[in-house]
């Protein structure tokens, strides 16, 4: 039986209403459960929903906060609205003892120095863009997490950023660390001399947490969303944040990191970093290093190898090339060796399944000589585009950070759930030899992101036995031994239930290039 | 002409947080001084209501 209760007039964010849909998902007697407000989104992931398509839900507005669930008997609609109730409490519990002013200028009259607005309200309807407008208004500089916000308002937003001297982080910017400060999704990186620029979310985490693993520190870690280096945007905030690096005396040594740039812009920013005359690591991922080269700049093959240059240069070291393992060629051998003993014949394809966006790309880019063609949500190559991100196809990657895995779910670093599900449901498939994962800690992240894919990795593995094979999983945690979920324990619970752990990304890709050569 | 930038790196790093609520948490966790908005849309989403006020204001 499907059952709803609207409450007009209560506005709640929305990643903590997926929270809750999802702890009201977990109850015995809920086949589904849509807890939101009435948005158009909101209204529409309910109509598609055969289990639950609730009348009630439909005629709701944005105003409205709704409880939908798909229940077995009244009893468990009850528990469904006391677990609801018992969520929302929290929430209010805190407020109470909290202070929460309604505007930026009530803001201003408890902290009236605010330097940095961290912004991640829907970029949908203009909402990110008047925050954020208002805020540069106010000489704040903003970390914009939001996307959904149009060319034109970033364009706009940055121009008036950079004539007010200020920094605009995004849109759809994931990572910074400003002064020693995590914002958003972030690591607990050591102080040093790297400043880093970067238009990549986890690829920035990446980078700066191999720095801090090699023992190096960065100064800044300034992001600038995705977008900033296509042509619509020209490079307007990389080129404003690698100036002020430049000028940084902290700062001794520089890394950039991006998807490459529209060829222009990347001409310019590879020029303004030769005429700033520091040590400038370039990490345009898959992109060409021939110009890069002619600029004096030193190019990087893999974001692990922008961070071991970087450290090694910060620490007046020779620079050389990474490609390779921590580990022998001899150890690499036997791990190989040992991994595909149990494999059945019909076991031939990699599942690359990713909470990480450019972790994944990195992927992708490094496999794609050896597996040929890799189906994907984000393909490298058109033809390539899966045609059911719910179905994978020979080899496949998948980025479960992308918006078409992100339609009312909060982002696969807060909840992993979902990609512990596909980590199972591929250890099923009888094809399938190998699964490639990322796992993502730090301050935003979950708070024990291995918890439920360690028990997907377990599960699957059993199950694989039990069908008469075995199941290889590769791994790498991105993060640090500072952050909060800590980096060897991480590795320790993963590798516990069963996973090859890999200290890199790039390692890791590596490792499974080498399972996918020897199986054929 | 200085970019001002390289003045907020000599600064402490004070936040407003608009939104998801748990980035602010995590702000706190760390001692990084943080006040949070109860933002919520202007006229409750309602996009007609919306451009009616955007006009009178």
């Amino acid at each position: 039986m499907v059952k709803a209760q609207i409450t007009p007039g209560a506005y709640y964010d929305s990643v903590s209403l997926m929270i809750i849909s999802n702890a009201v998902k977990k109850l015995e007697g809920v086949t589904e459960a849509l807890v939101g407000m009435g948005t158009d989104l909101n209204r529409e992931l309910n109509r598609n929903n055969p289990n639950l398509n609730s009348p009630e839900v439909e005629k709701t507005t944005p105003n409205d906060f709704f409880v939908a669930a798909n229940v077995r008997d009244e009893e468990v609609w009850k528990a469904v609205l006391a677990k609801v109730d018992e969520k929302l409490n929290e929430k209010k519990e805190d407020a109470a003892s909290n202070y929460y002013p309604a505007t930026l200028e009530g803001a201003l009259k408890i902290q009236p120095d605010t330097n940095m607005a961290v912004i991640s309200v829907p970029g949908k309807g203009g909402h990110a863009y008047n925050v954020a407008k208002n805020c540069l208004m106010h000489h704040i500089n903003v970390m914009l997490f939001s996307d959904n916000v149009s060319i034109e308002e970033e364009h706009e937003l940055k121009t008036e950023a950079v004539k007010r001297g200020l920094l605009v982080m995004g849109p759809d910017c994931g990572t910074a660390i400003v002064n020693h400060v995590p914002l958003a999704f972030a690591n607990v990186v050591h102080p040093g001399n790297i400043g880093m620029v970067c238009a990549s979310g986890t690829g920035t985490q990446e980078v700066s947490s191999i720095i801090d693993q090699l023992g190096g520190g960065v100064s800044q870690v300034l992001g600038t969303g995705g977008r900033d280096l296509k042509k619509d945007i020209g490079g307007i905030m990389f080129k404003h944040c690698l100036e002020a690096l430049i000028a940084d005396p902290e700062t001794k040594v520089i890394v950039l990191v991006s998807k490459p740039p529209y060829p222009l812009v990347q001409t310019e920013v590879l020029k303004m970093a030769k005429e700033g005359k520091k040590p400038t690591v370039v990490c345009f991922i898959g992109g060409d290093p021939v110009e890069i080269k002619s600029m004096g700049l030193i190019p990087a093959v893999s974001l692990e190898d922008a961070a071991r240059k970087a450290v090694a240069l910060s620490k007046g070291e020779e620079v050389k090339t990474f490609d390779g393992f921590d580990a022998s060629p001899a150890e690499i051998d036997a791990i190989v060796n040992e991994a595909t003993k149990n494999l059945a014949p019909t076991q031939k394809y990699m599942r690359a399944l990713y909470t990480g966006g450019t972790l994944c790309d990195e992927s992708m880019k490094y496999l794609l000589p050896t597996c040929k063609r890799i189906f994907s949500n984000i393909p490298l190559q058109d033809n390539d585009k899966l045609e059911n991100k719910d179905v994978s196809r020979e080899h496949t990657a998948l980025d479960f950070g992308d918006d078409e895995f992100t339609v009312g779910r909060p982002h696969p670093m807060i909840d992993p759930s979902l990609r512990a599900e596909r980590v199972l449901k591929e250890a099923n498939d009888e094809t399938c030899a190998v699964i490639l994962v990322d796992c993502v800690i730090g301050y935003g992240s979950h708070e024990d992101p291995a918890a439920d894919l360690s028990d997907a990795i377990k599960k699957g593995k059993e199950d694989a036995k039990k069908a008469g094979r075995d199941v290889i999983v590769v791994a790498s945690v991105c993060g640090t031994e500072g952050d909060p979920q800590c980096l060897s324990k991480t590795q320790e619970k993963l590798r516990n239930a069963g996973a090859i752990v890999m200290p890199t990304n790039a390692q890791a890709c590596r490792l499974v290039k080498k399972i996918i050569e020897k199986i054929g | 002409m200085e970019n001002r930038v390289n003045v907020l790196f000599t600064k402490q790093i004070k936040i407003v947080n608009f939104g998801i609520q748990s980035f602010y948490n995590d702000n706190k966790k760390q001692g990084v001084p943080s006040v949070h908005v109860d933002w919520k849309p202007v006229a409750g989403g309602n996009k007609e209501l919306e451009s009616i006020l955007d006009d009178i204001l």
